[in-house]
């Protein structure tokens, strides 16, 4: 069950749903409902990323202030808690800087390819029991792919600028990134191995109850190596500190973004934030269980899913906060060292990783112990 | 594999340069191949104005050098005119100029620290390292009112005694730097990551290092055992006891470590700078002989002649500034200005040996290798 027949289920225990789809089936176009329906349902996803992202970078300056001594934002807002409406409106009302010799076309695009797939990568994410925009069979795949789109966007913002820093930062970008997909890539199919199914509610699922009453049956405890590699390599997608190389702006002075100014900036910005949230949802998807928790037996229907939806956001929030953690104590690493790192040990790692898992899983099916 | 070369300009504004430096980088696709250093960016005059002003109106000039620690920049000029004019100093001024530069070093090794942090891409070290420099800064803010330009050492002396409460406020400071040091290592020494950035990188030999003409925490990082306060001791030095923090590997980690030590060393001076100082007078003049002061600024101010005049001669005078060796050469003709002024500061010197060290490397490696070496712009371009 999806977020489409949630809607619909409300709709129908309020009485709602049969004489709006009478109506609608009176003038022959019931597919108009069906539209109207998947639109709000992206109208709240929208809200929710953009406000999440918002809030994110809020809870970015407050850890960084917090490990560092400081207090940050204070000043807007409760403990500053509107400074993200007020970059808002700043960057909004910044000049929209086009350089003279970029390629205006591209340098235009390339937010835009950015931003979207950053979007998009939220349709299979499963937030809560039933909050789930599209189950897709093919999830995981579909998430791995649509992350690959980034890459693209980066070059061609990097390229369309006309500018040796910018090309640099977005040559590296691309080869940080095509090369953290492969470990990726593999420590994911690692837990596929255990669920044979892509679907990411079927890999939820997979993690529901527990062993002997006290150990969830997350796949963090079955694949502990998988997990870690999987940390490690989603961190570098995300191209935060210790492998901000897209970025590195003690080298490139701000990488590929460097001629963007305003709104484009702030696409950029957006997406870097939403690339967090969305990978820390997968991170949790895959290894922490998702949204499973312990789910009290009293609680009506309804509430199932709100319920499912805490667990589901604190889990998140505190791969968030690693992430963040991370980034305050930790230099970055040189270009080389990261790849050496991506190619020489995390993907022999992974594929041993694979292999043990295989192997595991066989004799479990064909009952062999 | 042949690719085509790329000129980069790094500089001269660059997050990472501290200042406007700017580098002339040939590359071979990540690797450097060649790097030439263009300099004058921030170049001011300050010798051609020592020239022009009067012995005592040059003081505050020297402060904008190494802006970073500008007490033992006041304590190398002054140094020179005092052995120029031949001026003796008391004591206990001594003493407080030694507080003064121990401490001021402590102050410059954070801020170099937590720069090169940040280059590296660690946010953290230079907010913990800022806490701690500020509550320096304030102990210096009592000193003499300023926080970093402090004109506060002057021919003959100091420009006034340390204020009530001063001493027990530095105790403080010493006994938090202790643990403070403490904190750093455990966040930055044993950091994987670190170790790979810094280790075996922007190496340079002994004898390299002594070609270039570098000194200070960028020699003693190649193993060199030179440091002017005990190889030519002046003020209170001979009397105090203190290591020479040397280290062998050569490399950005040496460089970095010999700092850290530096820094537990510089508190090891202070304890022995309070314990022992004496009670005494803040000044002295050419005229007069040593004052009986009661430290007031206006009367120390009063006491030493505005205007006097070295006999004719010439000098060069050094010390061991936290970033190496200071030197000012000053030509008298026997009027109220000096003939020349000539500054030899150790920022130019050690950034001199920058392509050397990098040559093969790439530019990340450049960043971290620069860091170590721990320049400011004011002090190369003068």
């Amino acid at each position: 069950m999806n977020a489409y027949e949630l809607i619909v289920n409300i709709l129908t225990a309020l009485g709602a749903y049969e004489p709006v789809l009478n109506i609608f089936k009176a003038h022959g176009a019931e597919y108009v409902l069906k539209v109207i329906i998947v639109f709000v349902e992206i109208v709240v996803l929208m809200a929710f990323v953009l406000v999440t992202v918002m809030f994110l970078t809020w809870m970015e300056r407050k850890v960084v202030a917090m490990v560092q001594v400081r207090y940050g934002p204070m000043v807007t807002g409760p403990r500053g808690l509107l400074q993200p409406v007020m970059d808002g409106i700043k960057l909004m009302g910044k000049e929209d800087i086009i350089p003279e010799k970029a390629d205006k076309w591209l340098f235009t695009l390339a937010p835009f390819i950015v931003f979207i797939p950053a979007i998009l990568v939220f349709v299979p994410i499963p937030f809560g029991d039933y909050l789930i925009i599209s189950d897709l069979r093919v999830g995981l795949l579909y998430i791995i792919a649509i992350s690959a789109i980034s890459p693209v966007a980066i070059l061609l913002a990097g390229w369309a600028s006309n500018n040796k820093y910018s090309l640099l930062g977005a040559m590296r970008a691309v080869a940080q990134d095509i090369s953290y997909t492969i470990p990726l890539a593999l420590a994911a199919i690692a837990v596929v191995l255990f669920t044979g199914s892509l679907s990411t509610v079927d890999i939820v699922n997979a993690q529901s109850g527990t062993w002997f009453g006290i150990i969830p049956k997350w796949f963090i405890f079955l694949q502990p190596l998988g997990f870690i590699l999987f940390l490690i390599a989603s961190i570098a997608e995300m191209g935060r500190i210790p492998f901000d190389f897209q970025e590195s702006e003690s080298e490139l002075v701000a990488g590929f973004f460097i001629e963007y100014s305003g709104m484009k900036f702030a696409m950029f910005f957006l997406a870097e934030y939403a690339h967090l949230f969305a990978v820390s949802a997968i991170v949790v998807t895959l290894f922490l269980g998702g949204w499973n928790g312990p789910i009290p037996s009293f609680l009506p229907a309804f509430a199932v899913p709100l319920v499912s939806l805490v667990y589901f956001l604190i889990k998140t929030y505190a791969v968030i906060f690693f992430a963040m953690w991370l980034r305050d104590t930790v230099p970055r690493v040189r270009i080389d060292q990261l790849l050496n790192l991506g190619w020489k040990i995390m993907v022999p790692l992974a594929l041993l990783n694979l292999l043990v898992t295989g192997f595991l899983v066989t004799i479990l099916a064909n009952g062999v112990i | 594999m042949e690719t085509d070369e790329l000129i980069i300009n790094l500089g001269p504004v660059h997050p990472s340069t501290h200042g406007v430096l700017r580098f002339k980088l040939r590359m071979d696709g990540e690797i450097i191949k060649d790097c030439r250093i263009v300099l004058g960016y921030l170049h001011r005059g300050t010798e051609k104005l020592g020239e022009m002003k009067t012995y005592l109106q040059f003081v505050p000039y020297t402060d904008r050098l190494d802006y970073i620690s500008a007490m033992p920049n006041n304590y190398a000029y002054v140094k020179a005119v005092e052995e120029l004019a031949g001026i003796e100093v008391p004591l206990r001024a001594e003493y407080i100029r030694v507080l003064a530069m121990e401490l001021n070093r402590i102050v410059n090794h954070i801020v170099s620290i937590g720069s090169l942090l940040l280059d590296l891409g660690a946010t953290t070290m230079i907010m913990w390292g800022f806490r701690e420099r500020e509550n320096a800064l304030q102990l210096f803010e009592m000193l003499c009112g300023a926080r970093m330009t402090f004109n506060y050492i002057k021919p003959g002396g100091v420009r006034e005694d340390i204020p009530d409460g001063f001493i027990p406020k530095l105790n403080e400071f010493i006994d938090d730097m202790e643990k403070r040091i403490v904190d750093y290592e455990q966040l930055i020494n044993d950091n994987e990551i670190f170790l790979m950035r810094m280790k075996k990188i922007g190496v340079i030999s002994a004898e390299d290092a002594v070609n270039y003409g570098m000194t200070g925490p960028a020699l003693r990082g190649s193993g060199v055992n030179y440091d002017i306060r005990k190889y030519e001791p002046y003020s209170i030095y001979p009397d105090i006891d203190f290591r020479v923090c040397v280290r062998s590997e050569g490399d950005s980690y040496a460089r970095y470590m010999v700092r850290i030590d530096e820094m537990k060393e510089s508190l090891h001076i202070l304890r022995q700078v309070v314990d022992t100082m004496p009670k005494a007078e803040v000044v002295s003049s050419p005229k007069y002989g040593i004052a009986p002061m009661t430290g007031t600024a206006s009367t120390v101010m009063t006491y030493f002649p505005r205007i006097f005049t070295p006999p004719q001669g010439e000098v060069y005078s050094r010390i061991e500034a936290p970033k190496g060796e200071l030197g000012f050469y000053i030509v008298s003709d026997g009027t109220t200005k000096p003939y020349r002024v000539k500054i030899r500061s150790p920022s130019f010197c050690n950034l001199t040996a920058i392509p050397e060290m990098v040559k093969g490397l790439k530019i990340p490696d450049l960043i971290a290798a620069f860091g170590t070496i721990d320049v400011v712009l004011g002090d190369v371009d003068r």
